[in-house]
């Protein structure tokens, strides 16, 4: 069970890199002109997620920020949609208006951002207040150090949404570290206001064993330790070395998983090629 | 026998949270007063809904409400609180359906009031908000008025903010335009100030004065009627526009909008370019019927 689980996740976050490394590519080339904002490194948060809610067969109310490829890609947003989207085609997921920030997907009930951090923590809870429907909403570390974040994990505690919120924390507000920012931890201060909450590695295996059973029973807080690759926007690699859980998984997993990795690495390159 | 307005807004809140199935927001809803009466006594179980004393965060809980197209009505009890409960509505709600085409209806109630309520609280603040695209923004006085804007929004699907002011809630009349060629004068006036604008008119005809009325509701878009443009460029002294926000604000925007299409002087005159204190000598108020009548011999003798 636990090995086709990761062997899914792993398939996802395939997808998920080699579509940033594509687009990366294209940054550097000059191709692509307007911030663009690369979530590799990262792919194994909503690639495990998704995958979970894949097996329980719940379609939830996904909000993310700036930083949302890989959460689109992972919940099944169309690629071709957002190779044009990038390239501001009005045949893009979000008609050409959306740029890398603000994607959306009507499919995947993905609801796009508006550039101010954390404010999908609000729109979201409110829309699963009004929805009642199972909600997700990623933030960063830096986003939950907004007050209407912290005063949105108030309300939804008191309210008893069902809603995962998920901090992708890789210790960084741009190049600020969080150690320079804060002296407290996401869990704690959810934890006050009564919202389950966990810390935990990006490691698909952890977070399966924390959500598989008690995700949408109550409000939860999921605070994930992720590295990303590239810098904050545009394309840029920082000369201090960072863990990169797909490499590691690549070699656990072995031959397999080098010739998945190939195939859906040569699937991305010709769809950009095509469209 | 004619009902006041306040009573109209509560039976609207009502077909709206019962006939419609959707929901109101705000604090300190169902405490003292319930709105100025203008809100039924309702609670959660039937769609009045008390959000945490976070401004902003408020304005998106509320914006995610519309999102997913419940309608919400979003109380505002003080316009001053625009600039903590308006970021996500303006930033998100108002875009969504250019951006996103997905609507995000929302008939927000901001309400405005004046005298001794200080530098914070008082006066209409819709001119921060009025240059964002994918709003729209009225300011109905009077029952017919707000019925009006009510089924206008029901019809439509954008945000609409509704200027209201405390002291038009006890107000059982309706307003009547004076739209005529060959006036010496033309009063335009928005929220409270149409009030004293009304009684300002009476006393300049009984000087002898020819004085047009244009009550101004639908603040945006603004359409300028083709009547008005006629009777504004015949006028003898053109226009005088007043309202309770401050005048470098939208007030000069719609005197410009005005001027352009009529190539006459529009005069403004709206609230001091100073904050407001809680005492009646440093307090900032609306333009009364008096200061109305001495801008118009101002304007006639320059």
């Amino acid at each position: 069970m636990q090995k086709k689980f990761i062997l899914e996740v792993f398939k996802k976050a395939s997808l998920c890199r080699h579509f940033e490394n594509e687009v990366f590519k294209r940054i550097k080339s000059d191709k692509i002109k307007f911030p663009v904002y690369l979530s590799a490194g990262q792919e194994y948060v909503p690639a495990s997620i998704a995958q979970i809610i894949k097996e329980k067969k719940i379609k939830p109310l996904l909000f993310g920020q700036h930083r949302g490829h890989s959460i689109y890609l992972s919940f099944g947003g169309d690629v071709i949609k957002l190779i044009n989207e990038l390239k501001g085609k009005k045949s893009g997921c979000t008609y050409g208006m959306g740029g890398s920030l603000s994607i959306h997907s009507p499919k995947i009930n993905m609801y796009g951002h508006d550039g101010f951090m954390g404010s999908n923590a609000c729109i979201g809870a409110g829309a699963c207040f009004s929805s009642k429907k199972p909600t997700i909403i990623f933030i960063g570390d830096a986003a939950i150090e907004e007050d209407y974040v912290l005063a949105t994990l108030s309300w939804v505690s008191k309210k008893k949404l069902p809603i995962l919120f998920v901090v992708e924390d890789n210790n960084y507000a741009v190049l600020t570290k969080k150690d320079e920012r804060r002296d407290w931890k996401a869990k704690d201060v959810a934890k006050a206001f009564r919202v389950d909450s966990f810390d935990v590695k990006d490691d698909p295996k952890l977070i399966y064993k924390l959500l598989k059973k008690n995700i949408f029973k109550k409000p939860m807080l999921i605070n994930i330790h992720t590295n990303r690759l590239f810098w904050h926007s545009g394309a840029g690699v920082d000369t201090q070395k960072v863990f990169d859980r797909h490499l590691m998984l690549k070699k656990i997993i072995g031959k397999k998983a080098n010739i998945i990795d190939q195939n859906i690495k040569n699937k991305i390159n010709n769809l950009w090629q095509k469209n | 026998m004619a009902k006041e307005l306040r009573e109209t807004i509560k039976e609207i809140t009502t077909y709206h949270l019962k006939k419609k199935k959707s929901q109101v927001f705000g604090q300190n809803l169902t405490g003292v007063g319930w709105v100025a009466g203008t809100l039924p006594k309702l609670y959660e179980k039937d769609g009045v809904i008390e959000l945490p004393m976070a401004d902003v965060a408020g304005g998106g809980i509320v914006t995610g409400s519309g999102l997913v197209n419940r309608r919400p009505i979003y109380i505002i009890r003080y316009q001053g609180y625009n600039w903590f409960n308006c970021t996500f509505i303006v930033n998100y709600a108002c875009k969504s359906k250019e951006i996103w085409k997905i609507p995000c209806p929302i008939f927000i109630r901001g309400i405005s009031s004046e005298g001794n309520i200080g530098p914070v609280s008082g006066s209409s603040h819709i001119s921060i908000i009025y240059k964002m695209p994918g709003i729209k923004i009225y300011s109905p006085m009077s029952n017919n008025e707000y019925k009006k804007v009510y089924k206008k929004f029901i019809k439509n699907t954008d945000v609409f903010y509704i200027s209201e002011h405390r002291k038009s809630y006890s107000n059982k009349k309706e307003f009547k335009n004076k739209v005529k060629k060959n006036m010496d004068i033309i009063l335009m006036p928005i929220s409270i100030t149409r009030f004293s604008a009304e009684k300002a008119k009476k006393i300049l005809e009984s000087k002898g004065l020819k004085v047009g009325i244009i009550h101004l509701v639908d603040l945006k878009p603004f359409r300028i009627e083709s009547s008005w443009i006629k009777a504004i460029k015949t006028s003898k002294y053109g226009v005088l526009m007043t309202d309770n926000d401050y005048a470098d604000g939208i007030l000069r925007v719609l005197a410009h909008k005005l001027n352009e299409k009529t190539n006459k002087k529009i005069n403004v005159l709206g609230l001091d370019d100073k904050t407001a204190g809680h005492h009646s000598s440093v307090d900032n108020l609306p333009p009364d019927e008096k200061k109305i009548i001495k801008n118009v011999f101002k304007i006639i003798k320059n």
